[in-house]
């Protein structure tokens, strides 16, 4: 069984993002860079699946810039086998994504598609759940535990009350949740066997997708700030406030 | 020009997230109806023919819509698409699984987790764990849209719509329902509680998130949550997570113990009326945000907290 990984370059998530003044979105110019956190996740847990002899072949492809390919490496450095490399410039919308998935998919016809179950950045949480729709493929969103049988899967997820189990006929999409596993480093051996690993080079345009967005931003703001209180010395005195001042009790 | 809500609810009633939805709808503009998809959910459909301007309740009642499976759930959905022009539920986990699968099938591009309608084609979201703010017009001619519910509030009763039945749509019969693991609390529900009171990595311990953070929780009768950081460490259940990734909250009192303040943390409470914070890092990013910071250890000063509301008669 072949496994996709897609994978996002997105702002590290260390990184305290900062609204351009005239407006028109979020500083990007010399802020570092990295694979979104969610997708390491689903990586690893591709890795996994071939380590445990469950998968063949991990596949990694990431859809942007071209510097989107020192992403598919972090991914090839981890251990996947080959990268895809979409091209795409500006703001391609997670409805785009996922159709350019899905013609990669119907190329590479893979088993099992893990995704993060959203990108820090735009905190869309949709790409996995799309792209499902449009391969008419079965979904388990926000997963904790997924385990192979033989075509098929079964996959906790973290919902709202806890947690809740389902089986998926396969192929099928997962998407992850923070607790499925705890992602590997690279090693520096790695890195260099993954400058050697196979990246195939796509444009968007190969696929036929319309890019143009459904939604148009019309400004991006700063939120409203939110000023630090006061210190109090003790308990009482926090009891006080609280009672007297802030009257929430 | 009709809007349909997809109500959150638990068979036999609607949840508080499905009220504060129904704003969300209203702004909208048009009139709205309530989809209520269960497995003997009429009681659910009749709370939600109460709420006030809701105009017709469908209820679509089969064993197919009763564990969240997204793939029935969105091909009812998307069923019904031809009569609405708007779809709108709650950013819910079970909606955050559905509603993109329903977007991409009617190939429009979901706005995830409004906290404002600005027009009926244009809206607010936060972007980067809300450290900025968007504002999005659609062009669909057809709107899928979640709602962050902690930023709006909650439509009341006052309505008596009709209860139709929706036809049940063949199930693509590609996922099943295996088990589910639901915590049984009196406790608050996160994201309608009133107060909150949240344990960080500063507990150490599950037992001691027992002993120290759910006593004075229930004393304030209070919803419990906590930092990835203590979920992370097996302190907490994940479904109490707070943050950009878990539960956005925003409660008349939230209570942050042992919390350095982490921004994903800060994404999902920095909207509650009141903050409080007991750290014993006096330089933790929670007092940034926190209108009353305690520097003290929580060991001492949680157990000296619930003794003193003790005494205020709580």
């Amino acid at each position: 069984m072949k496994v996709l990984v897609p994978v996002k370059r997105v702002v590290d998530y260390n990184v305290k993002v900062r609204v351009k003044s005239d407006g028109t979105g979020v500083e990007l110019a010399n802020v570092k860079m990295s694979m979104n956190p969610f997708d390491e996740i689903a990586v690893e847990e591709a890795l996994r699946l071939k380590e445990a002899g469950k998968a063949t072949e991990v596949v990694v492809v990431s859809i942007g810039p071209a510097q989107a390919s020192e992403t598919i490496r972090t991914g090839l450095a981890m251990g996947a086998d080959r990268g895809i490399l979409v091209k795409a410039e500006g703001n391609v919308e997670p409805l785009a994504v996922a159709k350019i998935l899905k013609a990669v998919a119907d190329a590479e016809k893979p088993g099992l598609i893990i995704l993060g179950k959203q990108a820090i950045d735009d905190d869309s949480n949709q790409t996995g759940q799309m792209l499902a729709a449009l391969l008419g493929w079965s979904q388990a969103t926000f997963a904790s535990k997924l385990e192979v049988e033989g075509s098929d899967f079964k996959v906790t997820r973290e919902v709202d009350g806890g947690l809740q189990t389902v089986q998926l006929k396969g192929p099928a999409i997962v998407t992850t949740d923070l607790r499925l596993n705890e992602p590997r480093y690279a090693s520096l051996p790695n890195i260099m066997k993954a400058k050697k690993k196979p990246i195939d080079d796509k444009n968007a345009s190969d696929y036929g997708v319309d890019l143009t967005p459904h939604l148009e931003v019309l400004k991006t703001a700063e939120p409203p700030g939110r000023k630090g209180g006061v210190k109090v010395k003790d308990v009482a005195e926090l009891v006080s406030k609280l009672k007297t001042e802030a009257g929430v009790l | 020009m009709t809007t349909l809500l997809i109500a959150e609810h638990d068979n036999a009633s609607i949840k508080d997230a499905t009220n504060k939805t129904l704003t969300a709808a209203a702004a909208l503009g048009a009139d709205v109806h309530v989809l209520v998809a269960g497995e003997n959910a009429k009681a659910a459909a009749d709370a939600a023919s109460k709420l006030a301007g809701v105009k017709k309740v469908l209820l679509a009642d089969n064993a197919a819509y009763a564990h969240d499976l997204a793939e029935p759930l969105a091909a009812l959905i998307v069923s019904l698409a031809p009569s609405y022009d708007a779809f709108v539920a709650p950013a819910t986990s079970r909606f955050k699984n559905v509603m993109p699968r329903v977007a991409a099938l009617l190939d429009v591009m979901q706005v995830s987790e409004i906290i404002k309608v600005v027009s009926p084609d244009t809206f607010e979201r936060p972007i980067y764990a809300g450290n900025a703010i968007q504002t999005v017009k659609s062009k669909d001619a057809k709107k899928v849209i979640t709602v962050r519910t902690s930023t709006f509030a909650a439509a009341g009763d006052g309505g008596s719509a009709p209860v139709e039945n929706a036809a049940a749509v063949a199930d693509p019969g590609l996922s099943s329902f295996v088990g589910e693991e639901v915590a049984k609390s009196d406790r608050p529900e996160l994201t309608s509680a009133k107060i909150i009171v949240s344990g960080g990595r500063a507990m150490q311990s599950r037992e001691n998130f027992a002993k120290y953070i759910e006593p004075l929780a229930d004393k304030l009768g209070a919803g419990v949550g906590a930092s990835r950081a203590a979920v992370d460490a097996g302190y907490a259940p994940n479904d109490w997570q707070v943050g950009q990734t878990g539960k956005v909250v925003a409660p008349e009192l939230y209570v942050a113990i042992g919390i350095s303040g982490a921004i994903q943390h800060l994404a999902g409470m920095k909207d509650s009326k009141v903050i409080v914070a007991i750290n014993k890092d006096e330089d933790a990013p929670i007092f940034q945000v926190a209108d009353y910071g305690l520097v003290a250890d929580l060991y001492q000063a949680v157990p000296e907290l619930t003794e003193a509301l003790g005494k205020l008669g709580k």
